[in-house]
């Protein structure tokens, strides 16, 4: 046994490696060190609340064997997962945050004598506050990220699901949640802790299912943020520092991330909680373009005009993380280097469907960071560069966002893809991206259509550098 | 008359949020991606909660309906302390390895 004020000491060094984690993602050179230091603070959390407890007999056994079979099912996926499949991964993991921060709650509920809280029937009333709130949150985001995890999967279908008076069931539903609090702390029945429970399951799905698969990267940081808020609900329940800490800053994380997203599609939080982008929107801009002539290439075109510029800027998007095309992308990036050809990266905020995807998808395909840059870094570069490769991309190159005050996206930030001499544009088809929206950038003079899976293409440009 | 302890750590959750709005955002963007694992990981220390649940009342009969959840928590927090840390390393190992490519 240790003594209280030890243990917190420990708790609050533990909290003090965990913001060191965060803070060495400042800069890759230091973000090594920064995981080892968060390794460090779970390694101490995680000790000393063993020998707080005390006993090592058959419980202990069992702990060993748990941490084992976690460990290594947690090791097994994080060794084999592809990286394009990080953001089902990370929705993956969230969900397991939210189910752990239930159960845990669930327990003090039923053994409040163990976390010193009271006894069953007569728990104190912060605490219950305290853990019902920690439980409804878990709850939401376990339902939630699970719903995100199909979705970003393929399971579940990207679109978004709406019906009537959606807003108003949810709005509801989580009214009657705060008034299940209420009655709990009143009542102290455990019926009402249960339907808490299953109430917030509910509203979890619901509140995911109505947003569309681009606007996942909101969804994941929201979901993020979620599990932060749970983890400190259960944090102020059993009086620990750690946990209050940690809830506090990935709370706070996710929150900035979701964010940033939000301000890189120009759009409201709630705007995108709410759901679908505008349908209604959609008609006025479609008609007027159906017919319009369109230049077609192949990829010795692209070849040629790429291996006769001095600069080239590549402008990666989902479709690239769909179609694996990283590491081909990266062997025509190596030939245009042989060429004496200078090759950067840019990258929109929602670029990919995680924040930050593109990035560690290029990182995978051993791209140097420095050749990697954000929208704000990189725009005016657009209009002193010979040619853009646009693959995978199409909303956040679209300039119709700075000029037609009709469309849906305008006003979003995009990347000024039309000012460079030539644009070449690799896509499928002629087909709108997600926000329905014709790409006004198919038709311009210097843009050169590539219609072909994103890898493909890339390969058969290298083979004809 | 003494300060309720609860204040205390309200102190401690509302001054953490702002040491983790101003690191987050010092976070490089590249980075995001890691960011978003990491915080994944560290947010399973709720296994400490779990590991109390679990061992708690042990004279009496360990597995008690209290103590299996804690039980269970314990096994999806691991999932994600250890899934969460390995994936985060491997990313930024990438990141290392093309810094090495380039010299």
């Amino acid at each position: 046994m240790i003594s209280v004020n030890l243990l917190a000491v420990f708790y609050l060094i533990s909290g003090v490696l965990f913001i060191l984690a965060l803070r060495g993602l400042s800069s890759p050179e230091t973000s090594r060190k920064g995981n080892l230091f968060g390794i460090i603070g779970m390694a101490l959390a995680i000790g000393v609340t063993i020998i707080s407890v005390g006993s090592f007999s058959t419980g202990f056994l069992y702990l060993i064997i748990l941490l084992l079979i976690g460990g290594s099912i947690g090791a097994f996926i994080a060794f084999k997962i592809p990286m394009t499949a990080m953001p089902e991964l990370v929705a993956g993991f969230h969900s397991l945050v939210g189910l752990a921060a239930v159960f845990v709650a669930i327990s003090a509920f039923l053994n409040p004598e163990v976390f010193k809280l009271g006894s069953p029937g007569n728990i104190k009333i912060a605490s219950l506050i305290e853990m019902s709130l920690g439980a409804a949150i878990g709850a939401i985001t376990f339902t939630g990220s699970i719903i995100a995890f199909l979705k970003l999967r393929g399971i579940m279908s990207g679109s978004p699901i709406t019906f009537f008076g959606q807003h108003y069931v949810n709005l509801f539903l989580g009214l009657f949640l705060i008034g299940l609090i209420f009655y709990l702390c009143r009542t102290q029945v455990d019926t009402w802790f249960w339907t808490i429970i299953l109430i917030s399951f509910l509203l979890g799905v619901l509140l995911i299912i109505p947003i569309g698969g681009a606007d996942m990267p909101v969804v994941i940081s929201m979901l993020n943020s979620y599990s932060g808020w749970a983890a400190a609900g259960i944090g102020f329940t059993l009086e620990n520092t750690a946990l209050i800490i940690t809830g506090a800053l990935v709370g706070s994380s996710g929150a900035i991330l979701s964010y940033i997203m939000c301000k890189g599609m120009n759009r409201s939080f709630f705007n995108v909680i709410l759901g679908g982008w505008g349908a209604t929107e959609q008609s006025s801009s479609n008609k007027s373009q159906e017919q319009k002539p369109v230049k077609n290439g192949n990829a010795d075109d692209a070849a040629f005009l790429m291996k006769n510029a001095s600069s080239v800027i590549i402008v990666p998007g989902y479709g690239m993380a769909v179609a694996q095309a990283q590491h081909a992308l990266r062997e025509m990036v190596d030939a245009l280097k042989k060429n004496g050809v200078k090759v950067s990266y840019a990258i929109h905020p929602v670029a990919g469907r995680m924040p930050g995807h593109m990035n560690v998808l290029l990182a995978e395909a051993n791209v140097p960071y420095d050749e990697v840059f954000e929208l704000e870094e990189i725009n005016n570069d657009f209009a002193n560069c010979d040619v853009a490769y646009v693959i995978g991309a199409n909303d956040v190159t679209n300039p119709v966002a700075k000029s037609d005050p009709q469309s849906p996206i305008f006003g979003m930030p995009v990347l000024d893809v039309e000012k460079s001499k030539s644009v070449l544009f690799v896509k499928r088809s002629l087909s709108p991206g997600y926000a329905g929206i014709d790409n006004d950038l198919f038709y311009r003079d210097n843009t050169l259509m590539l219609f072909a899976d994103a890898k493909k293409m890339t390969e058969e440009i290298v083979k004809s550098l | 008359m003494e300060i309720d302890p609860f204040i205390f750590r309200l102190s401690i959750f509302i001054l953490s949020i702002f040491i983790g709005y101003y690191v987050v955002w010092s976070v490089t963007p590249s980075l995001h991606t890691p960011l978003m694992s990491v915080t994944n990981a560290i947010s399973s220390v709720i296994i400490v909660g779990a590991i109390i649940a679990a061992l708690a009342g042990e004279t009496g009969n360990i597995f008690d309906t209290a103590n299996i959840f804690g039980f269970l928590a314990i096994i999806l927090a691991a999932v994600n302390i250890f899934g969460g840390f390995l994936v985060t390393q491997r990313m930024l190992a990438m990141y290392k390895k093309k810094k090495k490519d380039k010299k």
